[in-house]
């Protein structure tokens, strides 16, 4: 019992919240792109190629910039997926795989390029800093475990509502949606099937390159080889089980960044399960959540994964 | 039959235009970033084909890529994308292993012949719960199969560490014991590493051709592949084909780790494939999905995982060069058909008007 209070301290919250921040990027971008319809299992390689640009951009020009040069990154990688699914109808899944092998690899070419003697990691780069909120910060319990975040945490948490509330509320979501469920119909109505989709997987791409971004310059100060350990899927898993909507997938991002809480405070408080275990948690969870969500099988967008042609 | 004609040299040239785009945007990228592409690609050729090591080694990498091309394709006829083949060679070498150095005292012969048998199935497990979420819950297996590869890599890990069950105590090194003698893949050219494993690759790509193409279970994967609702309809117990072929996906997965260790490294050590699950996916596909195909394909991929070694040690250039080759292929191939058939819409509608 002393154990289980020594791994369930405030600080577990908090990390919680971190942790969700990347997952919870991905998740957004998974619920634009599989609304539109097309299936993009590239956002690990996007938000890698993220993590990357935005480790550089921070090293040369600073923290900010280095942000937005990763989102900028993230939504270029989208618009090459976007001209793949859309424009030449290629198997989605082979062009998301294509982008995440390539992200694999391609930083590592350029790291001994700028930095000479390293390889597979860059320096230490300058990162964001945690703002105190003034109120919120005072208040007894919450106030440390949300007071006091990096802002890309709380820009990810504000997220959610914006992008509910594009799908859902403005003429942009509904079109969205409507090319995602029946494009056909869509398109019989006016709406530019191919432009409704270009958008939305190109705002996938920024999101999980936002997420990324706040990998290499927030949740660490650094970038290293595939240091988004499948974030990308989980994030997509996270969408699945939130069934396409924000909110949802911010319950399941934040029950998988909760068990990944979890395994590390274990670790520090020394439980005698060995750490390579525990860090086998989150994947397992996923999978166990998805299992046991459903039940019934798990239904997306009529269209989703369907290049649309137009005769 | 001309028409068969036609289509073959369309084929053969559709690869062959995927594989140069794909070193001529790796030249271009060379390039701009300082490096010396000719001299980047002449350590490449040179590393593979300059010496009797280096060919050696090109086989070797060669014969991981058929295993694990092997599955990737008998998921993909099946219309699933087995993203799992890493953590699935993670287990094939896990058993491998571990049966390699327990058991002693067999003929090698028998003793290899377990191994093998027992990295099939561990690989054929781990393909077994993507495959049954996917037919089960409708979990789409490239999240399942990917969930299980950080789960065989943090397994794999924690069995050679510090105090993992399978670490040897006579070394500081995170790795297992040696296996028997008689659990290794016997060498068959003096001098390298190069091992029997690579006709067994290659008999068993006839094995899988026959599998898909000449009984009854292949027919019936094929066809849940080509259309699952028709192949449904015909009478076909979907989930069981889909599961199935998961499973025979990660079998070929798990040989090709199996064979990885008893042939080469004759111990377990964490992440001891450099990657050979994902070029597996480019292998495929660049084979056209054939399982004869991708003797050639992998071949070519052997080749560079070979020659990138001494590419990084003359160039400087790194080695995961290969990824990025490896990514371009996967993307030409993947545009080649959609593209291909659009050149050829556009170019029938210019010679026949638009009645065809």
């Amino acid at each position: 019992m002393g154990i289980l209070f020594n791994i369930l301290n405030l600080a577990i919250f908090t990390s919680t919240l971190r942790i969700t921040t990347p997952i919870l990027f991905a998740a957004l971008g998974g619920c634009m792109t599989e609304r539109s319809g097309v299936i993009n299992i590239g956002l690990e390689g996007m938000m890698l190629m993220g993590a990357f640009a935005a480790a550089v951009g921070s090293y040369f020009w600073g923290p900010w910039l280095g942000v937005l040069f990763g989102i900028f990154v993230g939504g270029i990688m989208g618009l090459l997926h976007a001209f793949m699914s859309v424009t030449v109808k290629a198997n989605q899944i082979i062009s998301a795989t294509a982008i995440n092998i390539f992200a694999l690899g391609f930083p590592n070419l350029i790291v001994p390029v700028l930095w000479k003697g390293h390889y597979a990691m860059t320096p230490v780069v300058p990162v964001i800093k945690s703002i105190q909120i003034p109120v919120i910060a005072d208040i007894p319990v919450l106030g440390p475990i949300i007071g006091n975040l990096n802002p890309i945490v709380y820009i990810a948490f504000l997220l959610v509502p914006v992008v509910h509330y594009v799908l859902f509320k403005t003429r942009l979501g509904l079109r969205i949606r409507a090319v995602g469920e029946h494009p056909k119909a869509a398109d019989t109505v006016g709406i530019n099937v191919a432009l409704m989709r270009y958008i939305a997987v190109t705002v996938s791409g920024l999101l999980a390159g936002f997420g990324g971004a706040f990998l290499s310059v927030a949740y660490q100060s650094q970038f290293s080889q595939a240091m988004t350990a499948g974030r990308g899927f989980i994030g997509l898993a996270a969408m699945i089980f939130g069934r396409w909507r924000p909110f949802g997938a911010l319950v399941a991002c934040l029950i998988f960044a909760f068990a990944d809480a979890f395994q590390a405070s274990a670790q520090a408080a020394g439980v005698p399960i060995p750490p390579d275990l525990l860090l086998t948690l989150p994947y397992l969870l996923t999978l166990i959540a998805l299992a046991g969500l459903i039940g019934k099988k798990a239904v997306g967008p009529a269209a989703n994964g369907k290049p649309y042609f137009k005769d | 039959m001309s028409r068969n004609i036609n289509e073959s040299v369309l084929t053969a040239f559709k690869v062959l235009v995927a594989i140069f785009l794909a070193f001529l945007f790796g030249y271009i990228v060379l390039y701009i970033m300082g490096y010396d592409p000719v001299v980047a690609y002449g350590s490449l050729i040179k590393g593979a084909f300059g010496s009797k090591r280096g060919f050696a080694e090109t086989l070797i990498s060669t014969t991981p890529l058929i295993f694990g091309s092997l599955g990737f394709i008998l998921a993909f006829q099946c219309g699933l994308f087995n993203m799992g083949l890493e953590g699935q060679i993670a287990i094939g070498g896990i058993v491998a292993a571990y049966l390699g150095y327990t058991i002693p005292g067999l003929p090698p012969f028998i003793h290899i012949t377990i191994c093998i048998i027992g990295a099939a199935a561990g690989g054929a497990l781990w393909g077994l719960g993507p495959g049954f979420l996917k037919a089960r819950f409708g979990i789409h297996e490239v999240i399942g199969t990917i969930m299980m590869n950080y789960i065989a890599f943090d397994v794999s890990s924690y069995l050679v560490s510090t105090h993992g069950p399978m670490k040897d105590r006579l070394t500081d090194m995170p790795a297992s014991p040696f296996i028997h003698d008689s659990a290794k893949i016997i060498r068959i050219w003096k001098g390298t590493r190069l091992h029997w494993g690579i006709f067994l690759a290659i008999f068993f790509s006839f094995v899988v051709w026959f599998l898909l193409f000449r009984t009854r279970i292949g027919y019936k994967l094929r066809a849940v592949g080509k259309n699952q609702f028709a192949a449904e309809a015909g009478g076909i117990n979907v989930p069981r084909y889909m599961i199935l072929a998961m499973v025979l996906s990660g079998l070929f997965g798990g040989i090709a780790g199996g064979v990885e260790i008893l042939g080469i490294h004759y111990r377990l050590f964490a992440a001891f494939s450099p990657g050979y699950g994902w070029d597996a996916i480019a292998v495929s596909l660049l084979g056209l999905l054939s399982p004869i195909g991708i003797i050639g394909s992998a071949f070519l991929f052997g080749f560079l995982r070979s020659g990138s070694i001494l590419m990084q040690a003359i160039a400087g250039v790194s080695k995961d060069m290969i990824s990025v080759i490896t990514g371009v292929i996967i993307f030409f191939m993947g545009m080649s058909d959609p593209v291909g058939n659009f050149i050829k819409d556009k170019l029938l509608r210019k010679l026949y008007g638009n009645s065809v």
